[in-house]
C-alpha cells in the first residue's frame, strides 16, 4: 500500500506546530499502524531529521498508553480497539491519513503526537481508591457479592484510562473515564463504604482540571476501546447526586489516612 | 439543568392541551375559558413566575455550560469528529437559541400584551387571546414560522428527554428503551401537536 501522512508536528509544548504531509510506499496491509509509524521514522532518520513522537508501550490493548487521533477517531476507524490494536488493512491503497495527538485543555501537548494525560491520575489520586488496612486477607467467599454487580464492577474496571473518551467528546468531557472508575468500586462492598466521599472528591477534580461537561452525546462510549458504557456515568450521577443531597458534612474531608 | 428542562418538558404538556382546545369547533368557548382560567387564577400566577425561573435558569446553565465546554478543547482538531453520537445532542445550543428567539417573538404576540407592555392590536381586546391566536394563525407566513419553530423544539426535546433522565441519574436497564421511546413519542408529540393548530388554521378555517 501506498499511503499519504498528515501529521502533526510541534517540538515542544511553547512552540507552534503545524501538519506535516509524508509519503509511506509498500505498506504491508498485515502490518500494523505503528509498524507503518515505526517505518516512515526510520525514513525520516535516514535523512537526518527527528523522528514522530509518539506515545506507545505494551501494543497489545492493555497499558492505555497509545492515543492517536486519527481520521477524525480517536484510535481509528475500528471500534473496541487500541490504536495499537490497528491494522493497515483497515485503510485502502492511495489513502490520505490524518493523524493528531489528543485535544484537550487539561491534556497539554508534550510533543508532536504525544500528550500528558496526568490529568486523569490526579483524579483517581483525589480518590478513585479503596482504603486498605494491612492485616490478614479476609476469606474471599466472606463477603457475598451478586454475580451481576461483580459483572459490572469487573467491565468498569476493564477502563485502561487512555483518555480516548475526553478526546472524541464534543466538551472534552472526562466523565465516561470517571464514571468508570467510580462504578468499579461502587458497585463492591468494599468500595461502598467509602463511595459517597469519593464520588465527591473525583468529580470535583476533574472539573478542578478543567474537563468539559458530560452532554450525553455519547462519543465516548462509541469510541472507547474497552466499550465502557455510559450507564457508568449515569450511576455517577446518581451517586453523586445522592451524595450531595445525603451525606453528611465532613469537617476533614480526607479520607484513606 | 436535567431538572429544569424536565420541568418546563411538563409545562408544554399543559400549554399543548390548552392550545388543541383552539381546535374544538365551539367558537373559543373552552379554550378561552381555559386561558382565562390560567390567567387569573392566583396559583397560576404565583406558577407563573416559577416557570420563567425555570426558562431563565436553564438557559443562563445551558449558555454557561456551552462556553466552559467550548473552552476545554482551546486548540481544535483539523478533522471534525466522526464517532457515532446521539445526533441533535451536538446542537442543543443551536435549537436552544432558535426555541429562544421563538420564544420572545410568542411573548410579544402574547404575554407582553397581557401585562401591557406591548400595545392590544387594533380592534381586538386585551384578553381575548382567542381572536388574537386567529389573527396570527391564519396569516400564513406566521403559520409557517410557526411550524418551522416547533420543528427545531422537536429536534431539541429528541434528545433532550433522555439526556435529561440520564444526567439525572434516572437509568435502569428494564427502562433504557422505553425512555429512548418517550423521548422520541413525545418530541413527536410536542411539535406535531403544536403544529396542528396552524394547520387547522391554515386549511380548514
Ligand atoms: C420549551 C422549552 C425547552 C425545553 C422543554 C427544554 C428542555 C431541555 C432538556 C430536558 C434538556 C436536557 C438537559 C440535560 O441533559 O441535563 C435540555 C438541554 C439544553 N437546553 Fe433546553 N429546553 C427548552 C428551551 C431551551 C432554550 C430556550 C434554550 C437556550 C437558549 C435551551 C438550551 C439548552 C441547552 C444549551 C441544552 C444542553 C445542555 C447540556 O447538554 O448540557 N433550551 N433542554
Ligand atoms: S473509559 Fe474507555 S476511552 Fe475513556 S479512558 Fe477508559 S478505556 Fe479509555
Ligand atoms: S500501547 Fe498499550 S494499549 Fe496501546
Amino acid at each position: 500500500m501506498d499511503l499519504t501522512l498528515k501529521i502533526w508536528r510541534q517540538k515542544n509544548s511553547s512552540s507552534k506546530g503545524k501538519f506535516e504531509t509524508y509519503k509511506v510506499n509498500d505498506v504491508s496491509p498485515d502490518s500494523s499502524f505503528f509498524e507503518m509509524l515505526d517505518t516512515l521514522n526510520q525514513q525520516i532518520i535516514e535523512k537526518g531529521n527527528d523522528p514522530v513522537a509518539f506515545d506507545h508501550d505494551c501494543r497489545e490493548g492493555i497499558c492505555g498508553t497509545c492515543s492517536l487521533y486519527i481520521n477524525g477517531r480517536p484510535h481509528g476507524p475500528k471500534r473496541g480497539i487500541t490504536t495499537c490494536q490497528l491494522h493497515m488493512r483497515s485503510f485502502k491503497n492511495g489513502d490520505t491519513i490524518v493523524v493528531e495527538p489528543w485535544r484537550a485543555k487539561p491534556f497539554p501537548l508534550v510533543k508532536d503526537l504525544i500528550v500528558d494525560r496526568s490529568a486523569l491520575d490526579l483524579i483517581i489520586q483525589a480518590g478513585g481508591y479503596v482504603s486498605v488496612n494491612t492485616g490478614g486477607i479476609p476469606d474471599a467467599n466472606a463477603i457475598p457479592i451478586p454475580k451481576m454487580n461483580a459483572d459490572l464492577a469487573m467491565d468498569a474496571a476493564s477502563c485502561i484510562g487512555c483518555g480516548a473518551c475526553v478526546a472524541s467528546c464534543a466538551n472534552a468531557s472526562a466523565m465516561l473515564f470517571v464514571g468508570a472508575k467510580v462504578s468499579q468500586l461502587a458497585l463492591l462492598p468494599q468500595g461502598k463504604i467509602e463511595a459517597a466521599n469519593r464520588v465527591q472528591k473525583m468529580v470535583a477534580e476533574m472539573d478542578r482540571l478543567g474537563f468539559g461537561n458530560c452532554s450525553n452525546t455519547y462519543a465516548c462510549e462509541a469510541e472507547c476501546p474497552k466499550e465502557i458504557k455510559v450507564t457508568n456515568i449515569a450511576r455517577m450521577n446518581r451517586q453523586f447526586m445522592k451524595a450531595k443531597v445525603c451525606a453528611e458534612k465532613h469537617e476533614a474531608a480526607s479520607f484513606g489516612g | 439543568m436535567g431538572l429544569f428542562g424536565l420541568f418546563l418538558a411538563m409545562f408544554l404538556l399543559v400549554h399543548l392541551t390548552i392550545n388543541l382546545l383552539l381546535l374544538c369547533n365551539d367558537g373559543g368557548e373552552l379554550f378561552t375559558a381555559a386561558s382565562s382560567f390560567m390567567g387569573t387564577n392566583i396559583a397560576i400566577k404565583i406558577f407563573e413566575y416559577v416557570l420563567f425561573g425555570g426558562f431563565f435558569i436553564h438557559i443562563i446553565i445551558g449558555v454557561i455550560i456551552t462556553l466552559k465546554n467550548w473552552a476545554s478543547r482551546p486548540v481544535g482538531y483539523l478533522v471534525a469528529n466522526k464517532s457515532h453520537t446521539s445526533f441533535f445532542s451536538k446542537y442543543m445550543f443551536y435549537t436552544g437559541a432558535i426555541i429562544f428567539i421563538f420564544l420572545i417573538l410568542h411573548f410579544m404576540h402574547f404575554f407582553f400584551i397581557k401585562i401591557g407592555w406591548v400595545q392590544v392590536p387594533a380592534g381586538l381586546e386585551k384578553h381575548d387571546f382567542y381572536k388574537m391566536a386567529i389573527a396570527l394563525f391564519t396569516n400564513k407566513l406566521y403559520s409557517l414560522v410557526y411550524i418551522a419553530f416547533f420543528i427545531f423544539l422537536g429536534f431539541h426535546l429528541n434528545h433532550a428527554i433522555q439526556s435529561g433522565f440520564q444526567t439525572l441519574g434516572l437509568n435502569h436497564n428494564k427502562y433504557n428503551c422505553t425512555i429512548k421511546r418517550v423521548s422520541l413519542i413525545y418530541s413527536l408529540l410536542v411539535a406535531g401537536g403544536f403544529s396542528l393548530v396552524p394547520i387547522y388554521f391554515m386549511f380548514f378555517f
